[in-house]
């Protein structure tokens, strides 16, 4: 089989604000296609490692190439080569379904052409004919989440980061969301997600966990539930982040 | 009984948020509501909190009636709302010395209630409440909903948004405040939780699915169930989707979960169907149901 390419590589990546050490030299690979779910207690340093990987958060030290650009040299060029989804912020519930996929396009550097190619094809796959010009805001959670993860696929990024996408979403709706990340990871753009659900960490390729600012595990759901000797996520979770 | 529900009903203009629910919770139980968001959680606790008056049936807390004697409830009752309900820029003391002094209380008069909560979030007593991490910001608005000792305490989504370490203390708090004689109304959408709780209800869409013992409800799962797996995830979802005789299939975590139609299932017919599908590395195996599976059964009829 063909050498993998990594589409995100960080070494020793670390994020100080003052005394403190928010990110502690992280180092790690993510492959093209692959689905990587990156875990940690709250303050443990997701956040402020994803701002880094996004372009958002110059690196205090260290080094990270995403998507094939510099984090200190390249930011720019990151965000376009990305896409971002978060549970807190995905659309604008002010505006249609359509408006929401023209203004994203729009801001992607989408031409007009293309947007609108792309927006009837998202809404019909996403069977959405009927809504179509109906606020974002009207809608159910389920189809904002769906809507706004494609929205974010929009411009073809290379790496989609998910935050915390489904939460609160009933069990149907989240089994739809994740056929939808298998798909897109089958397609070849990598999926780098961060959930506090830990059975949904079972459904990742890979997944990483963080405490007090440093990577304490990474592997695959099966390996890590070997290595911990327990049979679900959520107890590795607790080994870890317990001490 | 502590909590009486009888039928209740109650609309926000079109949308009907909860559909004539009726359940009993017993004095002392921890009773759960599991559901997703805009199930009607929410409206169903500031309907028992007399925070707002439903359309149609009746209710009581504590021996008391919801509308007619609401000023009873509230003196009874602790209630932590979803969204963070503190003064945030008040401290940890001072919120917790404010919401004692209007329930004409003090700290020390009930701090044996809130010890083992509070000794946790002390070291911070002099921050901002607003300046708090989420872990403790959900313990000091427990220590507030407790501090008037109350008999019934309604907590909404406590856990949302918070990690697993957390939500495993929070969840061992509670079971302690049981100890102690109160009832507790707790709602989650994890689904985890569920198997916590001593009575669970099952609401989706304003309308329950099912009352039981976490135990019970997963035992009614009228199918057998198993584990498959394959070396190609997205490829074995398509193929099991298009199989004549799948009854249902929801990826869980590294498996997918799949029911038959037929009584006479049998695994290596559908090994030999995945086979045929240029599928590898075909593992099938039974399985036992999660309240999810149930909760996903129930909610597709």
């Amino acid at each position: 089989m063909m050498k993998q390419e990594n589409v995100i590589e960080a070494i020793g990546l670390t994020k100080m604000f003052g005394d403190f050490t928010a990110v502690n030299k992280i180092t790690f690979e993510v492959k093209k296609g692959e689905i990587f779910g990156f875990l940690g207690a709250n303050g443990a340093g997701k956040t402020t490692a994803m701002k880094m990987l996004i372009g958002i958060s110059i690196p205090s030290s260290g080094e990270a190439n995403v998507a094939g650009y510099n984090v200190f040299t390249h930011a720019e060029n990151i965000k376009k080569n990305i896409g971002y989804m978060s549970q807190k912020f995905a659309l604008y519930d002010d505006l249609t379904v359509k408006e929401n996929i023209t203004f994203f396009g729009g801001i992607y550097g989408l031409k007009r052409k293309e947007i609108k190619t792309k927006s009837e094809a998202l809404i019909n796959e996403l069977g959405l004919n009927e809504v179509a010009n109906d606020l974002v805001g009207s809608l159910p959670l389920g189809w904002k989440q769906k809507i706004a993860f494609s929205v974010a696929l929009l411009h073809e990024p290379k790496i989609i980061f998910l935050d915390e996408p489904t939460g609160g979403v009933d069990p149907i709706t989240r089994r739809q969301f994740w056929e939808m990340i298998y798909k897109t990871a089958h397609n070849g753009t990598t999926v780098f997600v961060t959930t506090h659900y830990m059975d949904e960490a079972e459904y990742c390729d890979r997944v990483s966990i963080m405490v007090n600012g440093k990577i304490e595990a990474l592997n695959t759901p099966k390996k890590l539930k070997e290595q911990f000797q327990v049979d679900n996520m959520n107890d590795v979770f607790l080994k870890l982040a317990r001490g | 009984m502590s909590i009486t529900l009888k039928h209740i009903s109650k609309s926000y203009g079109e949308l009907k948020a909860i559909d004539n629910i009726s359940f009993d919770v017993k004095e002392g139980e921890l009773f759960g509501l599991i559901g997703p968001d805009g199930a009607g959680k929410t409206t169903l606790f500031r309907v028992l909190t007399t925070l707002l008056f439903a359309d149609e049936g009746n209710a009581s807390v504590a021996g008391f009636d919801v509308v007619k004697d609401y000023k009873s409830i509230r003196n009874s009752v602790g209630y932590m709302p979803g969204k963070f309900s503190l003064y945030q820029d008040l401290t940890v003391e001072e919120n917790l010395e404010f919401f004692a002094t209007i329930f004409g209380t003090t700290i020390e008069e009930n701090y044996d209630l809130i010890e083992d909560i509070y000794v946790q979030i002390e070291p911070f007593k002099n921050r901002r409440a607003g300046k708090l991490s989420g872990g403790m910001k959900q313990k000091l608005a427990l220590c507030c909903a407790l501090i008037h000792k109350p008999k019934v305490l309604f907590l909404d989504e406590p856990t949302t948004g918070v990690d697993p370490v957390s939500r495993k203390e929070f969840w061992e708090m509670l079971k302690r405040l049981q100890e102690k004689g109160i009832t507790i109304l707790v709602s989650t959408p994890y689904m985890d939780e569920a198997a916590l709780c001593d009575r669970i209800a099952l609401i989706q869409d304003g309308e329950i699915l099912e009352i039981d013992t976490p135990k019970s409800i997963v035992n009614h799962y009228p199918k057998e169930l198993y584990n498959v797996k394959a070396s190609n995830m997205y490829q074995l979802i398509n193929s099991l989707k298009k199989y004549e005789h799948q009854y249902s299939v929801f990826p869980f975590g590294e498996f997918v979960h799949y029911a038959d139609k037929r009584s006479n299932f049998n695994t290596d017919e559908l090994k030999a169907y995945l086979e045929s599908e240029m599928l590898s590395e075909i593992l099938i195996e039974t399985t036992n149901p999660t309240i999810e599976d149930v909760f996903m059964e129930l909610a597709r009829e």
